[in-house]
């Protein structure tokens, strides 16, 4: 049986000071779903895009049935009956279904763009996968699910054999989840061939024929799936040694320092409740989308919550705005630090002092003298490597940026500080340093509160950890007495994905 | 350590914003050069005294254009706010009220205006272009409804003076001009108030949550486009003793190129006064040399479209590189 749909061989890629894929194999049956597994980073997406010709192999053989191919472009492997499916979706919102799914290859009839044709065209398509979705529909007034079916749609129309699903089920409801997982059943039916990349391990159950897993670009295995080995998969996928890459420090705990009660949100957060005590780091760990960044970012202020009290050091207090969050000595450190954190046009000491003019300034006026003694002294306490004060941020590395996020809220004197994705795609070294710096913050008595992805980061780091699922608050973990696999078994405790 | 960083500093941070000024007023001096070249009466006293008083009012909306366009805006009621401006305060003077009194209502009325377009894209949240555009057009038909679309003429020559008279040889209009530049330079590049505008600009969430109070910064960015698009009114109606409902139509676009040529960025976060105040200038120049060379006012127009376009593409040129 080597009647392949996708056979790849020792497939490496190296960036710039990573190798993001070393020697890693996959293949693909037609009428298979294989689930492409690991950790954030462990190179899923670097595999997908060799595969989908985003990007270019440095080594190994790719071969698409049977035949040796190398893809200069992703058209050359749409060509080829490759289709990948994004985790964001890549439609026109204000064009029709059927305008959506014959983009660029417009049905026409003398020259004239023909609708009739075009949605009787798409109607037999969105008929043979018996979907509820009318093709003259504006794909923006559709459900995230419908939308996705549109895509499904839309990769049949060009007769694709080989369709790659990133993190489908993500923004997806139960229900809507079913759906798909029906669609995807179909497919196999036609003798379809699936990639399925998601973090959900239990759903993998009801359409997952075997698992490749990856961790850290490397190739670990491949499996035949049965619901019984998802603990191997799990170990699998984390396998790594903690080594000691992460500088624990104890402290004595003392006080509570900050607590919340209650807190939802309009976007998901359920009645959460936690505290942090002086001498903590408390990390929040979780699946992406199981609402901690949206948690961080209602206690900061910076989004609405529909409840929730806050407590500083015992008493009430109530924050509306960042700016009402600062005032009481609470910071964040934003998920996105392009999007959320940083003015890239803007220079090193511009940003660092964003939030400190107030110490630097009087009557409005800015003190120049003042204001690069305040940066000088950030850049020196965090070595940001810069060539000088006035270097426009967008000019660093992804480490410096960061710690030019993490260094505008040191000038001032903190109660709170809450760090999220403090250290995505950063260098090791930057890492570390980083890691050190919450530790000093620790001891200074502050209250550190840490959202990650990064399960061996978050156990090597906290004191306690806190799971999140689906916006709900599922466990409050003591570190030492924790390993991964509860973490994320905490992690993945969805309210009954029941799937029949 | 940090005092050697500190000096790096400085030399970078002037070439950056000289390059940008430099090149922009190299633009200006070849001009001046061909129209000298090319029209005797161009440098004489007299023109240029004329020149600098033509880009008073330009010079005036363009520095409220810009803080607007760094912010990350665009201020479309501008021309609107020169004639509410104008006819407020004649009007005012005419029923007798005392001339200073007058100038201060008439640029209140028009701070309202600028108050109003700051609300509604900061807590309203709808996009400058559309809320200036509304009140751009009903502005414009205030203005035309207290005056019932005629001038009001006849200002009392204690009005008239700010724009004709000269002190010490120089005509007024020029200190005016000179004396907000400086100012609004100032706080531009000094203040709190003109770094939250850069870093609205820049990135309008990163901004928030560092704890700027971006309502109200915005606001205030919007009261200063209009005040000084008000008192840049004032000077017109003083220059011709009259407010005519109709003055500025189309002047907000002028501040645009003024601004966009001086190296402000419509994409918000970038742009400066001396940068704009030699955009200004570059405009006006255009006119007045390419006026007396006879050049007819129709192909200005082409001359002074391809100006704009090319300075920025120039600008994306250099920046690329």
């Amino acid at each position: 049986m080597d009647n392949y749909l996708v056979e790849l061989t020792g497939i490496s890629k190296s960036f710039p000071g990573v190798k993001a894929l070393d020697n890693v194999n996959l293949t693909l049956k037609p009428g298979e779903v294989v689930g492409l597994l690991g950790e954030n980073g462990a190179g899923k997406s670097t595999l997908m895009k060799v595969l989908s010709g985003v990007i270019q192999k440095d080594e190994g053989s790719i071969k698409i049935k049977g035949q040796e191919v190398n893809f200069s472009s992703p058209k050359e492997a749409e060509g080829a009956g490759i289709a990948i499916i994004h985790q964001e979706l890549n439609l026109c919102r204000h064009l029709t279904v059927a305008e959506n799914i014959f983009l660029t290859r417009e049905q026409t009839k003398f020259g004239i763009l023909s609708e009739r044709k075009s949605n009787s065209k798409a109607k037999e398509i969105l008929d043979s996968l018996n979907l509820d979705i009318k093709p003259s529909d504006i794909v923006g007034s559709l459900q995230v699910s419908k939308q996705q079916m549109v895509e499904i749609s839309k990769a049949l129309s060009i007769d694709s054999d080989i369709i790659i699903m990133d993190e489908p089920t993500s923004a997806l409801t139960e229900k809507e989840i079913d759906e798909l997982f029906r669609i995807i059943k179909h497919l196999k039916a036609q003798n379809k061939g699936i990639i399925y990349i998601s973090h959900r391990l239990e759903e993998l159950v009801h359409i997952v024929d075997r698992v490749t897993i990856l961790r850290d670009g490397q190739y670990i295995t491949t499996m035949d799936y049965k619901p019984e080995l998802l603990p191997q998969v799990i170990t699998h996928m984390v396998g790594r040694e903690i080594k000691d890459k992460f500088p624990k420090v104890h402290c004595d705990i003392g006080e509570e320092v900050f607590s919340v009660k209650n807190l939802s949100t309009p976007n998901g957060v359920k009645a959460v409740n936690f505290s942090v005590k002086q001498g903590e780091i408390v990390a929040f760990a979780g699946l992406m989308g199981a609402g901690r960044s949206e948690l961080v970012r209602a206690i900061f202020g910076a989004d609405k919550k529909t409840s929730g009290e806050t407590y500083l050091k015992g008493e009430a207090i109530t924050i509306k705005s960042p700016r009402d969050a600062i005032r009481h000595g609470i910071y964040c450190v934003p998920e996105d630090r392009k999007k959320d954190g940083l003015c890239i046009k803007m220079s090193v000491k511009h940003n660092i002092t964003l939030p400190n003019l107030d110490m630097t300034a009087t009557l409005d006026v800015i003190n120049k003298q003042k204001e690069s003694n305040l940066c000088a002294k950030i850049i020196g306490k965090l070595g940001i490597r810069t060539p000088s004060q006035e270097q426009l941020v967008k000019n660093l590395s992804g480490g410096n940026q960061q710690k030019i996020v993490v260094g505008k809220w040191l000038a001032r004197d903190a109660k709170v500080i809450f760090f999220d994705e403090p250290t995505r795609g950063i260098d090791v070294a930057a890492k570390i340093e980083i890691y050190n710096l919450m530790n000093q913050l620790k001891e200074q008595g502050i209250a550190v509160i840490y959202v990650s992805s990064e399960l061996p980061e978050v156990l090597g780091l906290s004191d306690r950890v806190l799971v999140m699922c689906n916006g709900s608050l599922k466990a409050d973990l003591k570190t030492e007495e924790t390993n991964q696999e509860e973490v994320l078994f905490y992690a993945t405790q969805y309210e009954a994905t029941e799937v029949s | 350590m940090s005092e050697q960083a500190g000096t790096i500093n400085k030399k970078i941070t002037l070439s950056r914003s000289l390059k940008q000024f430099i090149s922009t007023l190299s633009g200006l001096v070849v001009l001046l050069v061909i129209f000298g070249i090319g029209n005797r009466n161009f440098i004489t006293t007299g023109n240029l005294l004329n020149v600098a008083v033509q880009t008073t009012p330009i010079l005036l909306i363009a520095i409220g254009q810009t803080y607007v366009l760094i912010s990350g805006g665009i201020d479309l009621s501008i021309g609107s706010n020169i004639a509410l401006a104008g006819v407020m305060t004649a009007i005012l003077m005419k029923a007798g009220v005392p001339v200073p009194i007058a100038i201060v209502a008439g640029i209140m009325a028009v701070a309202i205006v600028g108050i109003a377009n700051g609300a509604l894209v900061s807590f309203g949240k709808l996009p400058p272009f559309i809320v200036t555009l509304g009140t751009m057009t009903a502005v414009r038909g205030i203005t035309l409804t207290i005056t019932k679309g005629i001038p009001i003429s006849g200002l009392p020559d204690g009005f008239n003076n700010i724009g004709i008279s000269k002190t010490l040889g120089i005509p007024n209009p020029i200190y005016i001009m000179i004396i907000f530049a400086i100012i609004f330079g100032f706080i531009l590049s000094k203040t709190k108030t003109g770094r939250y505008t850069y870093a609205l600009g820049s990135n309008a969430e990163a901004a928030r949550l560092s704890g700027v109070n971006s309502n109200f910064s915005l606001i205030k960015v919007y009261m200063f486009s209009a005040m000084l698009a008000g008192i840049a009114g004032l000077v017109m109606a003083a220059r011709i003793i009259s407010a005519p409902p109709t003055a500025g139509m189309g002047y907000e676009l002028d501040a645009v190129a003024a601004s966009v040529i001086g190296g402000a960025s419509t994409m918000g976060g970038e742009g400066t006064i001396a940068g704009t105040v030699i955009g200004a200038f570059i405009i006006s120049v255009l006119r007045n040399g390419l006026n007396l060379m006879g050049i007819s006012p129709f192909i200005q127009q082409i001359v002074i479209g391809v100006v704009i376009v090319a300075a920025v593409f120039f600008d994306k040129i250099k920046h690329n590189n």
